[in-house]
């Protein structure tokens, strides 16, 4: 397992994209076939089944290490990563053995059945046979989540290059569901048995945000306008009689959506759509906290389908009549799906409509209005373009409209996590009310590394209470808090729920005295549509 | 009569040494310890800035730290100087300075009155460098005990095996024909490195602020390698395969980036962590550094036979924690002390 962890730790200190395919395709080139798989797997959010919790390793590594509960807790808010935090803890080993990745996560699978003893003994004695590098990765192996600095479109490209296969192609092949355990990476980029998967959805093609004049596109007939929605962007695959529906995160939610089964037997075999999974009545979608109550249920119950249905705002048809035509211009796919879908005449299957203007300006104007349609913007999408493959410049463009914006005091500040690990990163925001400050959000991200190093210098030595991963520090600092929407909440404090707050900037111009208050919210949700509990 | 019982019971009730907010300060002997503000007698532990500051009007060190002190603080400070071990008087408080490991001149403050003895020990680590005076514990009754580094998950590899790896990272570098551009605090580390890499490694050269140190070190008779100084007129052909050494502040500047072809190393313990690594973008990190790591800190803390602890800078509060449910009586101060490994910019 030393090549994997010193495959990623190249991976996770490099700053290079090159340096980091060049790693990877090394890997591809001369790790053993076996631990290839598990890599792909692993790199592309495939987590192998997990046989021991964290809750368990953490328990074994205070056993091992002897350290009261309270300091393990303080070392874990300090790193940031509970695999990272038991590898520097653990003694020195004293049984070095070397096997090869894939010998350790069959182990990790065998321990399916095992007694919690049976488990205590195996991840304790592979500890002590493990180096510092081997005990980090292989901790990471079960607790799962590789976030290293690889994105999948860097591990397609590196394969591309040591398998000589086109990475369009490699994207597509290795997308779907298959079991590393099982499969050979040899079976994995054969074209003739790689088609054997009827459920394997194409990789998603995603926008960058438009930056400049959308003048700067050239003229507006050479642009298909669509709102921008907020939902779940997904995949309808009909293929050998069987309906499949996938998350843009790759994930296989056909279960979750009864709503969509009629059409297992309405669209024909050989059809692949890309579209926007919403909840959906009336002719316009729910806010998104309705599609919150869908998600990460197995189990629909017949009020919730009353109260968010969902429908599937169709964007683009990928596959028709069992052949790829992604390579044809949007123009041609666009006919073809606007033709399907008023075939099918589904009330669960809808396209997302065009939205025509005569001009660039005229444009605008109708993006103003996306609030009112349940949409975050609009996208524009060259007509005379293929369907690519992962974030591209060019062809796509998403055209937000400006965020809401409130000025708040921090009020809570808490350590984050890997890249910012012992550092306060995560904050919590509050607005006024009277003389009272009502805390309403989170925020995560929006400041600059030397804006971080220094708020986290003032929350050091400004916070009043000392231990535990939450400080309460003193209302001074005040930051612009954008998000995209905002719904009423009986599970928040303050009354209302954000979409994605994050910081926009640190106001240090602003006293505390001069924030907003719970009543500009109040009137930000009625604004919205959204009413008040 | 009065007046001096009076001035008796305050004595009475006053620690030897207290924490105030100019410093930590003996007043039976009327002088501050590395105070934050100007007094008028500063007893300094060593010569890096968060501990010797400007403006105070006599300053104490260990001998060999007087040329550091007034290359920092310039040549016009009223300062004496006393080698280690030996004792000096205030109004009855014998002061003496002992090695505390952590560069040239870094002194632990031995202060004792009447049988009762505190040390403050500034900086210190455990581990021989090979240029500063060892650790040396000293027995006292309450130690004021840093903190930079207390938490289980700092500790330090045997500097032996960690300069093979810096010397092997070199080597794979040269392979590559890249320079190696290795950040160290200028006064301290950096010097640490020079010693050991002096054997391994030809053509080293360093930022100015390396070499004005260094020289000055070699002048004063340390075994130090002479280094060339990068100055806007070196040739950019000087760069191609040489070891760099730079302040942590010359990070991701104009300056580093004319060293194109290079890999950067970052030398500081905090680099234990990968988190902390991956934000100073950094090819390689280090964990080297010249503060006790975990087990240095018990190790110190037990070797001073102390029964009371204030834990300062650092993981303080939890280090106090630690030692307290262990039986020892300890607690957290809070000091104007940092931690010259994440100073930024520490030239200014």
């Amino acid at each position: 397992m030393q090549q994997f962890a010193q495959l990623v730790k190249v991976l996770s200190n490099s700053t290079k994209t090159n340096e980091k395919l060049e790693a990877l395709s090394q890997y591809f080139a001369t790790a053993p076939d076996k631990d290839k798989t598990w890599v792909l797997a692993l790199f592309s959010g495939r987590r192998p089944k997990r046989t021991v919790n964290s809750t368990q390793l953490k328990t074994w590594c205070i056993q091992a290490t002897g350290l009261p509960e309270w300091l393990f807790n303080e070392c874990y808010l300090t790193v940031g990563d509970l695999a990272e935090t038991i590898a520097l803890l653990l003694p020195p080993r004293t049984h070095p053995a070397s096997h090869p990745l894939h010998y350790w996560l069959q182990q990790l699978q065998l321990l399916e059945k095992a007694t919690e003893a049976e488990k205590q003994t195996f991840i304790l004695q592979t500890w002590d046979t493990l180096d510092d590098g081997e005990r980090f990765v292989f901790n990471k192996l079960i607790t799962g989540g590789f976030r290293i600095g690889v994105s999948q479109k860097m591990m397609v490209n590196a394969l591309a290059k040591t398998y000589d296969i086109p990475a369009a192609t490699l994207s597509h092949m290795i997308s779907g569901s298959w079991d590393p355990g099982t499969v050979t990476i040899e079976a994995l980029l054969h074209q003739s048995t790689s088609g054997a998967d009827a459920s394997r959805p194409y990789p998603f093609y995603l926008a960058y945000a438009l930056e400049e004049a959308p003048a700067s596109l050239g003229p507006i007939e050479a642009w298909q306008a669509e709102w921008k929605w907020d939902g779940i962007r997904g995949q309808i695959i009909k293929r050998e009689g069987q309906l499949f529906v996938w998350s843009r995160g790759e994930e296989l939610i056909t279960d979750k959506f009864p709503e969509f089964i009629p059409l297992t037997n309405t669209l024909p075999d050989g059809t692949v759509i890309d579209g926007e999974i919403l909840t959906y009545a009336n002719e316009r979608p729910l806010p998104f906290q309705t599609l919150q109550t869908r998600i990460g249920r197995k189990n629909v119950t017949r009020k919730q389908l009353q109260e968010a249905p969902v429908a599937f705002l169709s964007y683009d048809l990928l596959e028709w009549e069992g052949a790829d035509i992604r390579e044809k211009p949007l123009i041609e796919r666009r006919t073809l799906l606007t033709q399907l879908i008023h075939m099918q005449q589904q009330p669960a299957l809808l396209l997302s409509p065009e939205v025509t203007a005569a001009s660039w300006d005229n444009l605008a104007q109708i993006r103003e209005l996306a609030r009112d349609q349940v949409s975050e913007g609009l996208m524009l999408k060259k007509r005379s373009a293929p369907y690519q493959v992962g974030r591209k410049r060019g062809d796509w463009w998403k055209w937000k409209i400006d965020p809401y914006t409130i000025d708040a005091v921090m009020i809570y500040a808490q350590k984050g996590h890997g890249r910012r690990s012992n550092l306060y990163t995560d904050y919590t925001f509050a607005v006024k009310d009277g003389d009272q400050l009502v805390p309403f959000t989170k925020a995560y991200s929006g400041l600059t590394d030397k804006e971080i190093a220094e708020v986290d210098n003032w929350i050091k030595r400004h916070s009043l209470e000392k231990f535990g991963p939450v400080r309460t520090v003193q209302p001074q600092l005040v930051f612009e808090i954008a998000f995209e929407g905002i719904a009423a909440s009986n599970r928040h404090k303050s009354g209302v729920a954000l979409r994605f707050p994050r910081i926009n900037r640190w106001r240090q111009d602003k006293p505390v005295a001069e924030i907003n208050t719970l009543d500009d919210l109040k009137a930000l949700l009625r604004q919205s549509g959204g009413m008040e509990i | 009569m009065a007046a001096a019982m009076a001035f008796f019971c305050i004595f009475m009730y006053m620690e030897l040494l207290q924490f105030t907010d100019k410093g930590i300060w003996c007043a039976a002997g009327d002088f501050y310890i590395d105070p934050w503000k100007p007094v008028q007698r500063a007893v300094i532990t060593h010569a890096h800035s968060d501990h010797a500051r400007w403006g105070n009007q006599y300053y104490l060190c260990e001998q060999t730290s007087i040329p550091l002190l007034k290359l920092r603080l310039g040549p016009d400070i009223h300062v004496q100087g006393i080698a280690y071990g030996e004792s000096i008087y205030f109004n009855g408080v014998r002061l003496s300075l002992h090695p505390a490991g952590h560069m040239i001149g870094s002194a632990q403050v031995r202060v004792e009155l009447n049988g009762e003895i505190w040390v403050a020990s500034g900086d210190y680590k455990l581990e021989t460098d090979g240029i500063s005076a060892p650790f040396e514990p000293v027995r006292c009754h309450t130690f004021i005990t840093e903190s930079t580094f207390g938490l289980p998950i700092y500790r330090w590899e045997p500097q032996q095996q960690l300069f093979s790896r810096i010397t092997n990272w070199i080597y794979e570098n040269q392979q590559a024909n890249k320079a190696s551009v290795i950040t160290a605090y200028s006064l301290g580390k950096a010097q640490r490195l020079l010693f050991h890499l002096k054997d391994k490694v030809t053509r080293m050269m360093g930022h100015g602020a390396i070499t004005n140190v260094n020289d000055l070190l070699i002048e004063q008779g340390y075994p130090l390698p002479h280094i060339e100084r990068i100055t806007p007129d070196t040739p950019k052909a000087a760069f191609k395969n040489a070891v760099i050494i730079a302040p942590p502040s010359a990070d991701d500047s104009a300056w580093m980036r004319r060293f194109n072809p290079y890999s950067l190393g970052v030398c500081s313990g905090w680099m234990q962590v990968r988190g902390h690594m991956r934000r100073r973008n950094a090819d390689a990190g280090f964990a080297l550094s010249d503060h006790a790591d975990w087990n240095g800190l018990l190790e110190a803390v037990a070797a001073t036979g102390a029964t009371r602890v204030y834990a300062t800078h650092g993981f303080s509060s939890v280090f106090a924690r630690y030692l307290s449910e262990k039986g020892i009586d300890a607690r957290e101060v809070s000091t104007a002390y940092g931690d010259e490994e994440t100073i930024t910019n520490p030239e200014t």
